[in-house]
């Protein structure tokens, strides 16, 4: 199954590996396709409106084009569209002291506030108002408590509306058709073993499947074996480096110094990208190249997104 | 004499250094070498404190694993990179569940109340799970440490906030909710009966949403949570104290990518508007400055553009040598074209990054008082010599 014919996406991963530009690329891919796409932003730091260079938005979903839909997490909001939806309860303007007592509740629980952003998304989906929804969710840390919201209610609140709601948003999230966990990741250190820590904590804690991981930023790689040969004994003193100063001028030395810098970078990366291999064991993983050109916006956002159609098939 | 601020200057003159810095860019890594370079050039008893929960900082350190207790480096592993060390460096890192049962003990009225927080189901929800708590708790620990007057110098690696200035807030936060109206009135009617309550509109509401016993459960939890209010609101204040202490500065360090500097200038002025001292601007992992050389760009452009051209003139000039010692052994010209096309686009490639970031760095340097520059090393920071070789490249440009 490929990872926009899902319904609703997670996209996780280490802070700083591009998160929302992956987000907004998948939800192009999916926009380029015909599907009407919901991508939300969870943590409002308006990153995503950056990477579609469209006007910051809000609670409500904008169509900034058709078929792609907007919008940022606000769980005063959301809190305000359930209590008018399940209560009957119509609450004009600002909650004010019922969001005081609310925020109270959710110190004491964080369980009530993390279901009302996975609750706003599981109840998208199951009004059918979009065929994908992409969160672009928050970093690691957080976002296990979450995904496992629906069931960390489930152990503290014994009674209650929001006990019932947690059950089918549960069903929602449960079902692998339906939902998944979309983990970006660069090919470094921290990042790596970060990606596969979280695949495990969604996997034992969460009911929700990590369908795939998505490796951002893969370096080119410059030479093969016989080109690297000739590579080093040009820039080797002892080779071919005098000839090269002879012809070229000294700022050939200055050329390949760049071009080692690249490789080891990419060298290094491999190492990392083996770890990721050998622990994502048969999680699919999908490759995005390293963007010399741009590197956040809407044109970032394009070119990823036409590398993500090619490694979706 | 020229009033250049420089590190090592900053570093001397601080009590406590906070680093900060959005995910990825390195704030782990720069906090321990800045750390390690105190403590290998000052006469000093250095202390760096981390929350990374990876636990990098231990294997970099080459300790096997430092938990709430302060553990020193020893000497041993400076000599093994090569380093005398002038001072001490001393690790620790930060247990959230421990440190807030540490604060319990310490300001729970009684025995029988401190047991029934430490025991209460809220209250382990809330330091494992609440985001800010890590915020809070590694702000208190650092007054913790800075009173009790063991250390020269900490150098603190702040939490991975969401939002990146999160932390600065926490104490005020905590002190505010603790003295908060809604917490007494929500407390109050506890002790009575909850029931007197049920008339008002908003119990009406949570009710439903959440059940009685629930609210009854906060309630109650939050009533005990209450006997610590004193001490609670006391040690807010003083957390904030330290951080507006004229000894203490922050580091924001940064990548030259346009979201985390996105990020350090947000923090920047951040720190400004709170009047929190900004010491430095860290510009961690930048390209190097050959890329903006106008010949080297002329010939990378000619390898992109004529590689065929540039390897024959090689071939004939290693013929030309090669007449006295057969020096053109193994050079192919295909290959060789290809392998100049390559290190020109990439060089080409490079310089487009590189130019990026001097624009950055240009646009953030104007926030900060002093700007230093981490190059890309050819290998990743996992040892005690490395940290000690970005040290060094911190401490003296």
């Amino acid at each position: 199954m490929r990872l926009i014919d899902h319904r609703l996406l997670f996209v996780t991963g280490k802070g700083g590996v591009g998160k929302t530009t992956v987000s907004a690329a998948l939800a192009r891919c999916a926009v380029a396709e015909g599907k009407r796409v919901l991508v939300c932003e969870v943590d409002a730091k308006g990153a995503l409106a950056t990477a579609f260079e469209s006007a910051p938005v809000g609670f409500d979903p904008v169509e900034i084009e058709p078929g792609l839909h907007l919008m940022a997490m606000d769980t005063e909001a959301s809190l305000r569209e359930y209590l008018k939806l399940h209560l009957r309860i119509p609450l004009k303007g600002r909650i004010g002291p019922l969001a005081n007592v609310f925020d109270f509740v959710a110190t004491a629980a964080p369980g009530v506030k993390e279901i009302l952003t996975v609750g706003k998304f599981a109840y998208e989906v199951r009004e059918r108002h979009f065929d994908l929804v992409v969160v672009d969710a928050v970093a690691s840390g957080h976002v296990v408590g979450q995904l496992s919201a629906p069931r960390a209610i489930g152990e503290l609140v014994k009674v209650g509306l929001i006990r019932t709601q947690a059950d089918w948003m549960n069903d929602i999230l449960s079902n692998p058709e339906t939902t998944a966990a979309v983990l970006v990741c660069t090919a470094e250190e921290m990042p790596v073993a970060e990606t596969l820590e979280l695949r495990e904590a969604i996997t034992t804690r969460t009911d929700v499947q990590v369908a795939a991981i998505i490796v951002n930023r893969v370096l080119p790689e410059l030479f093969n074996r016989t080109e690297q040969a000739l590579f080093d004994r040009l820039a080797r003193s002892g080779g071919w480096q005098r000839t090269l100063v002879a012809e070229h001028g000294p700022e050939a030395l200055a050329v390949l110094e760049v071009a080692e810098l690249a490789t080891s970078l990419r060298r290094s990366r491999t190492v990392h990208l083996d770890r990721l291999r050998a622990g994502a064991g048969d999680l699919p993983l999908l490759y995005l190249p390293f963007l010399f050109a741009r590197g956040h916006g809407a044109r970032a956002v394009h070119l990823l997104a036409e590398a993500l159609a090619d490694e979706l098939g | 004499m020229a009033l250049q601020p420089r590190l090592d200057q900053l570093v001397a003159a601080s009590d406590v250094l906070l680093t900060c810095g959005s995910g990825g860019v390195g704030k782990t890594t720069i906090a321990a070498s800045v750390a390690a370079a105190a403590a290998a050039e000052l006469d000093a008893k250095v202390l760096v404190l981390t929350v990374d929960p990876a636990r990098r900082l231990a294997t970099a350190m080459g300790l096997e694993r430092f938990g709430n207790r302060e553990t020193r480096v020893p000497d041993d592993a400076f000599r093994a990179a090569g380093v005398e060390p002038r001072g001490q460096l001393w690790a620790a890192m930060l247990d959230t569940k421990a440190s807030w049962d540490d604060l319990v003990r310490r300001h729970a009225p009684d025995a029988a109340s401190r047991d029934a927080i430490l025991a209460n189901p809220l209250y382990r929800n809330i330091t494992a799970t609440f985001t800010q708590s890590h915020d809070y708790i590694a702000m208190e620990r650092l007054h913790e440490l800075h009173a009790s007057g063991r250390y020269d110098l900490i150098v603190v690696d702040t939490p991975p906030s969401r939002n990146a200035i999160d932390f600065l807030d926490a104490p005020a936060r905590m002190a505010e909710f603790f003295s908060s109206r809604l917490l007494r009135w929500l407390i109050a009617p506890a002790r009575s009966k909850l029931v007197n309550l049920a008339s008002k509109p908003f119990y009406v509401v949570a009710d439903r949403l959440l059940g009685a016993t629930f609210l009854t459960d906060i309630a109650e939890f939050f009533l005990l949570f209450q006997s610590m209010y004193r001490g609670f609101v006391e040690r807010a204040r003083a957390v904030e104290r330290t951080l507006r202490d004229p000894r203490t500065s922050f580091v924001v360090v940064t990548t030259l990518e346009a979201a985390p500097a996105q990020e350090a200038a947000f923090f920047c002025e951040e720190l400004g508007r709170r009047s929190l001292s900004l010491g430095a601007l860290v510009f961690n992992r930048t390209l190097p400055a050959v890329l903006d050389d106008r010949a080297a760009k002329r010939l990378a452009d000619r390898y992109r553009r004529r590689p065929d051209d540039a390897a024959a003139e090689l071939a004939a000039a290693l013929d030309a040598d090669g007449r006295s010692r057969g020096a053109r052994n193994g050079f192919d010209p295909a290959t060789a074209a290809h392998v100049l096309r390559e290190v020109g686009q990439c060089f080409t490639d490079y310089g487009m990054l590189a130019a990026r970031e001097t624009e950055l760095a240009v646009r953030l340097s104007r926030l900060a008082p002093l700007g230093v520059f981490v190059p890309h090393l050819d290998h990743d920071v996992a040892s005690l010599e490395h940290v000690l070789e970005v040290g060094r490249v911190l401490w003296s440009p």
